[in-house]
């Protein structure tokens, strides 16, 4: 869907040049939910501007569909932003317009006919649930009300691509719930590929199917964020995870010291809802004592990951291994 | 105050030569200074269409004419306001220095009420493929057409003062009759009337820019 290749780019900031990304390649899939995390000032802001060309790379590629947008000058680039929408942090409404004309407004750049257009934006309106409140002025509107207006502006003229630059990070947390589940459901619907960057990793874990992790300019992380959530392996990742709750070495606090082994296990899917540690016990005679354990679905899959003290004799110990892989459960050893 | 020493045919038509030369200065200074301001807003440093050359000379010629006093730049024209208006004298002898005087001006507030927006606006303009043009028609000047009006009304009160000053080398309108009445003639209570008829005019602007002003507001609810 869209490509970035090698993509650097440089500031001049006060005669000295700062690189605010350097050799970054992401690669986005039609239909996905991609998520790029990072603190402020890590580059996010200045990635996504660079799928739509809003920031022109200093070196590397972006390729949208085929098409390598940084070969292309500002006229030619008009047509193509019109296909990707893009939802802002501060809503950028335009004030002096009610919330239909701020919807036409996409419509009308596109040359479409004011008939046309009314109907396209009640359409979009409709869809994010606001028709009822076409001819306010986005002052009149909640501020998860005005974002619903800037997703339906974005979506107003059938967008392949929609970019979400913070998208709910001045909405409080209902509100950040009702966006994102909007959100979801325009990517389920409209089959729309999604691109979002935010700090929080809840909205990563609530909606997007890969993410990338991007620190001081580069990316440090990427994968599926089932795997990227269970196994972290930067220290970014694993802050930024520890910051939302999910802390990955909590476990040691609580640890028995002197017997048996340390394990973390993961169950993904239907394995996450059977009862394993207690056939565990009971097919090997172990007692196990859970540290740290979380249960929950990330992107609708339903995951668990436990780390578990085992204790016993030293042959049901060393059998450990051979039942958790009949089992299918993904399992580590933390300490031996 | 004497009352029946009042010519008052040439006070009536004094007050309606000093609203037409506001009129006509107005109506020049924002057809050249609203372009102008729009101009100097997107060759600014960090704008839209940020050209050095473009800001830097168009800021120095702004800066130049504000800073001539008006009395100065009402007599160093007036070679130049012969070509333009066929005469110095007069309604029409004032228009050009006015004109001159106040476009720069309303250019200025023109490029501060756009500076004011908040630059997400243009962003999200970009975002959805319109041009430089079409983002200053379709976005800019809506979101900024309060501040505009405000500086509109701030400008047309400026003109009345101005065009009453252009009495001095004979501009007609109120400031005239002021000047020749009142200082040459020691007719205090024309000068009295005159200014009056002023006051009332710049408070009747005043209070109509500003309901103006708030009916198009919308960003305060």
């Amino acid at each position: 869907m869209i490509v970035l290749e090698n993509i650097s780019k440089t500031y001049l900031a006060t005669g000295v040049e700062v690189a605010a990304l350097s050799n970054v390649n992401l690669r986005i899939n039609e239909g996905e939910v991609f998520g790029i995390i990072g603190r402020s000032g890590a580059g996010k802001s200045t990635l996504i501007r660079l799928l739509n060309l809003l920031e022109r790379p200093s070196s590397g590629k972006v390729v949208f569909k085929g098409t390598c947008l940084s070969d292309l000058d500002e006229p030619q680039l008009r047509p193509i932003r019109q296909k990707i929408g893009m939802v802002f942090q501060h809503f950028n409404l335009l004030q002096s317009k009610t919330v239909i004309d701020n919807v036409c407004f996409p419509l009308k750049l596109a040359g479409m006919s004011r008939q046309d257009r009314h109907k396209r934006a009640m359409e979009v309106l409709d869809l994010v649930g606001l028709s009822g409140h076409a001819g306010k002025y986005p002052r009149q509107l909640s501020g998860g009300q005005q974002q619903r207006v800037g997703i339906a502006r974005a979506l107003a003229n059938r967008p392949s691509l929609l970019l979400c630059d913070e998208a709910t990070s001045a909405l409080d947390p209902e509100t950040t719930q009702s966006i994102l589940s909007l959100l979801q459901q325009i990517n389920r619907d409209l089959g729309l590929t999604i691109v979002l960057i935010t700090h929080s990793m809840d909205v990563i874990r609530q909606i997007c199917h890969r993410v990338a992790v991007i620190e001081k300019g580069q990316v440090v992380e990427s994968g599926d964020v089932l795997d990227v959530f269970l196994h972290p392996k930067h220290e970014t990742t694993q802050s930024l995870l520890a910051q939302s709750g999910i802390d990955t070495d909590g476990w040691k606090a609580m640890l028995n010291h002197g017997q048996g082994r340390v394990l973390r296990l993961t169950f993904k899917g239907d394995a996450a809802t059977a009862p394993m540690i207690s056939r565990i016990s009971r097919d090997l005679g172990l007692d196990i004592s859970i540290l740290q354990g979380s249960i929950g679905r990330i992107n609708q899959t339903p995951y668990g990951q436990l780390v578990i003290q085992a204790q016993g004799d030293h042959v049901s110990l060393a059998r450990l291994e051979g039942l958790l892989d009949s089992l299918e459960i993904s399992h580590e050893e933390l300490q031996a | 105050m004497n009352w029946s020493n009042m010519d008052w045919l040439l006070i009536l038509e004094a007050t309606f030569d000093t609203l037409l030369m506001t009129g006509i200065s107005l109506a020049f200074a924002v057809l050249i200074g609203l372009p102008l301001g729009v101009v100097l807003f997107l060759t600014g440093p960090r704008q839209l269409m940020s050209t050095p050359w473009v800001y830097q000379s168009l800021s120095l010629l702004v800066n130049v004419l504000r800073s001539v006093p008006f009395l100065i730049l009402l007599i160093v024209m007036i070679p130049l306001t012969r070509v333009l208006a066929g005469t110095s004298l007069g309604v029409a002898g004032a228009i050009p220095p006015l004109v001159a005087s106040a476009a720069p001006f309303f250019a200025r507030l023109v490029e501060n009420a756009l500076k004011e927006l908040d630059p997400g606006v243009i962003e999200a303009s970009r975002s959805m493929g319109a041009s430089s043009m079409q983002t200053v028609l379709m976005a800019l000047l809506p979101e900024a057409r309060t501040g505009i009006v405000a500086a509109i009304v701030v400008t047309a009160i400026m003109l009345v003062g101005y065009s009453a000053m252009s009495g001095v080398i004979g501009g007609g309108g109120l400031g005239d009759l002021a000047v020749r009445f009142g200082y040459q003639r020691y007719q205090t209570d024309v000068m009295v009337l005159t200014v009056l008829i002023l006051v009332v005019m710049v408070q009747v602007m005043q209070v109509l820019g500003d309901r103006l002003v708030a009916r198009l507001n919308h960003r305060r609810v």
